[in-house]
C-alpha cells in the first residue's frame, strides 16, 4: 500500500462523508462467531472529534466522483474539489485495521453515485460482502441504500449489513426540486419502503427458523438537512413522525446545514451553522420516541417552531401548566417523566424510593435533580401552595438562573423565519 | 474502635464481613493490611481468607439481594475508594437487618453511594472499552497500556474477549502494575516487567509491526479529516474526552 497516496485518499473521502451525521454503531445483535473479529452489539464512541461529535465507525465515501449536481452537497458534480476513489480491497484494508486497534466499531459506508445507482450500489455491497465472508468480520457495517438502486440489491445488502439508510436529503419536495434536481423524493420513499418491507420479511422468517439469516438487524434510517430551506419544525417533525410510523425507522437525523457554497439558493458561506435548532430537533425527536410525547403536543398550527431558548419539554409543560403542580408523591411515572428537570432514569428513582419513604426536596436534590426548573412543576404533599405564576415568568425565572450553554451562540438562523 | 484487616481481595472482605458478625466485633472499622497507616489506634482483628466463610456471605446475600445488586457490590469493591469497605459493610447490615427488599432505598445514604459509585465505576469500565487503543508488534501482540481511575480491568475482560477473538491481546494496567493477556485460548492475568523502554522511539520500532506506524498515521488523519470545523466546540470535545485520557490517544498526541 502506498503510504501517500492513502493517506491522501483518506483526507479527501472522509472529509466528504462528514456531513452525514449518523454515528450510531447500537441496536445490532450480531455477535462475534467461530473465533472472528468484533461484534456489534455495543455502541461505542471511541472517540470524539473537536466540534463535540462522536467518531464510532470509519465513515467515508467509496469515492466523491458523482454524476449528481446537488446544491449542498461538497461533492456536487459541479464543484471544484480533489477527486479520490478507494478500492474495495483499501476500505476492507482499514476497517480491519482500524478495528483490531480499538479505534473503531466498524465502517459506514457511502458513496457519491458514479455511472448509476446499481454500480455504485454494487460496489458498496462488495465492500461489505468481502468484510463479512472473506475476513471473518463481525463489527458493525452501515451501508448508505442508493435511492433508485434495483430492489434486488437492496435485499443483498441487508444480509452483509447491520444497518441501511437512505437519506431524505430535504424536509419537502419543494426544496429537494429546488436543490437537488436530480433526485425525486418519490424515488427515496420508494426504497424506504422496499426496506421495510425486506426487514418485516425476515423478521417474519426469524420467528419461524432461528437460523434464518439476519437482515439489516439494525434496522434503517435517514437523514435532512435543517436550516438550508425554508421549512418550519412543524413541517421537519411532522415528517420525522411519518418516517417512524410508516417505514419503522430506527432513527431520523437533523444534520444543521454547513454553508459550503456560494451558491444563491442557500445561505451564504459564514452564516452560523444552525447548531441549536439541531439540538431542539433532537430533543423533540427523543421526546416523541421514549417519552410518549405525541408530535403535536410538541409543535402544532400555532406554534410551528421551537423555542430555541427552552427545551421542547420545558416549552411544552408551559404550555399545559393547568396540569402542575404534580405531586411527586403520589403521581404516575408517564406524568413524572413529562416534568421538565426529570428524565426517565430519575423518575424511576423517584418511583423506587417512594415505596420506602415519601420523597422530599432533600432526596431530589441528592439524585441529582436539576431543581431550578422543576420546583416549578412539582409538590410533595401536604405543605403546598398554589403559586399563579404565568407561563412566561416561569420561563423569565429559569432563563435568568441557568447560564444556557447555549447563550453566546445563538445562531441567527433561528429568528430567521 | 475495633480495626479489622483483610488481604484485599474481594472474598477476603466477605470473609472479613463474616467475622464481624461470627466474633461480635463492635463499631468496626473494616480496611486493608496494605492500607493501614499509624493513625489507627484500637484493638485490630485480623482476618485470613476463608473460603467457607466467604461463601456463606455469597450466598446469604444471594437470598437477599437481586443479581443486579450483587454486581453492584463487586463494582464498587473494584472503585478501591478509600474507606468504601465500611459503606459496603453498613449496607450488607441494612440487607440482612431488614426481611423486606431494601435493596432500591435510595433514601439510605450508604445505598445511594453505593449506587453513585458502581455507576462512577461503569463510567471508567466503559471509557476503558473506548479508549483502549492497541498497537501491534511483530509478533502479532496488540498491546495496550492503561492506567484508569479504578481498577476496571476484571470488568473489561469479556468485553475483549468476546471482541478479539482471533488476535493475541495484552491490556496492562501500569497503575496496579498487572495485565490481561489473551492467548487465542482464554485470558489470563499477568503480572510483568517490560523489558523496553516504552518511552524510547528507537527502541520501540524494532519491536513494533511494520505497518503500526501507517495505521497510526491513518487514524490521526482520519481524526482530523472528519472534524467540521464550523462546528467547533472544544468544550464538549474535552467533556467526552477527558484530558488525563489524551495520552493513551494516537489521535491526541
Amino acid at each position: 500500500m502506498n503510504a501517500d497516496r492513502i493517506t491522501e485518499k483518506l483526507s479527501i473521502l472522509a472529509d466528504a462523508a462528514k456531513y452525514d451525521a449518523s454515528c450510531a454503531s447500537s441496536g445490532s445483535k450480531r455477535k462475534n462467531e467461530n473465533k472472528g473479529l468484533g461484534n456489534a452489539s455495543n455502541g461505542i464512541c471511541h472517540a470524539y472529534t473537536e466540534d463535540g461529535r462522536c467518531v464510532s465507525l470509519l465513515k467515508i465515501l467509496l469515492t466523491n466522483h458523482c454524476i449528481y449536481d446537488c446544491a449542498y452537497c461538497v461533492s456536487r458534480k459541479s464543484n471544484d474539489v480533489r477527486r479520490a476513489a478507494f478500492t474495495v480491497q483499501e476500505v476492507v484494508d482499514l476497517t480491519i485495521n482500524f478495528y483490531r486497534r480499538n479505534y473503531i466499531e466498524g465502517l459506514f459506508l457511502s458513496s457519491g453515485i458514479f455511472s448509476d445507482p446499481d454500480y455504485t450500489m454494487e460496489r458498496l455491497i462488495k465492500v461489505a460482502k468481502r468484510l463479512r465472508t472473506e475476513e471473518n468480520f463481525h463489527g458493525y457495517i452501515h451501508l448508505k441504500t442508493i435511492p433508485g438502486a434495483n430492489e434486488e440489491l437492496i435485499k443483498e445488502a441487508g444480509l452483509w449489513a447491520d444497518r441501511l439508510s437512505i437519506n431524505v436529503e430535504m424536509p419537502t419536495e419543494k426544496s429537494l426540486a429546488l436543490l437537488a434536481p436530480d433526485k425525486k423524493q418519490s424515488t427515496m420513499l420508494q426504497s424506504m419502503q422496499h426496506l421495510k418491507n425486506a426487514i418485516a420479511a425476515n423478521r417474519d422468517e426469524k420467528k419461524l427458523f432461528k437460523k434464518a439469516p439476519m437482515f439489516a438487524p439494525a434496522g434503517q434510517s435517514t437523514q435532512m438537512v435543517i436550516g438550508a430551506t425554508p421549512e418550519t419544525d412543524l413541517e421537519i417533525l411532522y415528517l420525522a413522525h411519518g418516517f417512524y410510523k410508516k417505514f419503522n425507522m430506527r432513527k431520523v437525523y437533523y444534520s444543521g446545514y454547513v454553508p459550503i457554497s456560494n451558491d444563491n439558493r442557500l445561505p451564504a458561506i459564514g452564516t452560523p451553522v444552525p447548531m441549536i435548532r439541531e439540538n431542539r430537533l433532537y430533543q423533540a425527536d427523543w421526546l416523541m420516541r421514549n417519552y410518549g410525547f405525541k408530535v403535536n403536543e410538541i409543535v402544532d398550527r400555532e406554534n410551528p417552531l421551537l423555542d430555541m431558548e427552552i427545551d421542547p419539554k420545558l416549552g411544552w409543560a408551559l404550555r399545559n401548566l393547568h396540569l402542575f403542580p404534580l405531586d411527586i408523591n403520589k403521581a404516575d411515572k408517564q406524568l413524572i417523566v413529562r416534568v421538565p428537570g426529570i428524565g426517565i432514569q430519575s423518575a424511576d428513582k423517584i418511583c423506587a424510593a417512594r415505596n420506602y419513604n415519601r420523597i422530599t426536596w432533600e432526596y431530589l436534590k441528592k439524585i441529582g435533580i436539576a431543581m431550578n426548573r422543576t420546583k416549578y412543576f412539582i409538590h410533595t404533599g401536604n405543605t403546598f401552595q398554589k403559586k399563579d405564576w404565568q407561563p412566561w415568568q416561569i420561563k423569565q425565572f429559569i432563563l435568568s438562573e441557568g447560564n444556557s450553554k447555549y447563550k453566546k451562540n445563538f445562531s441567527p438562523q433561528a429568528s430567521l423565519f | 474502635m475495633n480495626i479489622v484487616l483483610y488481604d484485599g481481595s474481594f472474598e477476603g472482605l466477605f470473609t472479613a464481613f463474616f467475622e464481624v458478625y461470627e466474633y461480635k466485633i463492635e463499631q468496626p472499622f473494616i480496611c486493608k493490611e496494605s492500607n493501614t497507616s499509624s493513625s489507627l489506634f484500637g484493638i485490630i482483628h485480623h482476618v485470613n481468607f476463608n473460603e467457607e466463610k466467604s461463601k456463606r456471605v455469597l450466598e446469604k446475600l444471594k437470598e437477599k439481594l437481586s443479581p443486579q445488586s450483587l454486581s453492584k457490590l463487586h463494582t464498587v469493591y473494584l472503585s478501591e475508594i478509600k474507606d468504601i469497605e465500611n459503606v459496603m459493610f453498613r449496607f450488607v447490615q441494612y440487607v440482612l437487618a431488614n426481611t423486606q427488599s431494601v435493596e432500591n432505598n435510595l433514601g439510605h445514604p450508604d445505598i445511594l453511594l453505593i449506587n453513585q459509585t458502581d455507576k462512577k465505576v461503569h463510567r471508567e469500565k466503559h471509557r476503558m472499552e473506548a479508549f483502549v487503543r492497541f498497537q501491534c508488534t511483530k509478533d502479532k501482540l496488540y498491546y495496550s497500556i492503561i492506567q484508569p481511575d479504578y481498577n476496571v480491568l476484571p470488568l473489561i475482560k469479556k468485553h475483549f474477549e468476546k471482541r478479539y477473538a482471533d488476535q493475541r491481546w495484552l491490556i496492562y494496567d501500569s497503575r496496579r502494575k498487572y495485565g490481561l493477556y489473551y492467548d487465542l485460548e482464554k485470558t489470563k492475568e499477568v503480572l510483568l516487567n517490560f523489558e523496553i523502554d516504552l518511552n524510547n522511539k528507537e527502541a520501540l520500532k524494532e519491536v513494533l509491526d511494520n505497518e503500526e506506524e501507517l495505521y497510526k498515521t491513518l487514524w490521526q488523519q482520519y481524526f482530523q479529516s472528519v472534524n467540521i470545523k464550523a462546528r467547533k466546540n472544544m468544550k464538549l470535545h474535552i467533556q467526552h474526552m477527558p484530558k488525563r485520557y489524551w495520552k493513551y490517544l494516537p489521535e491526541k498526541q
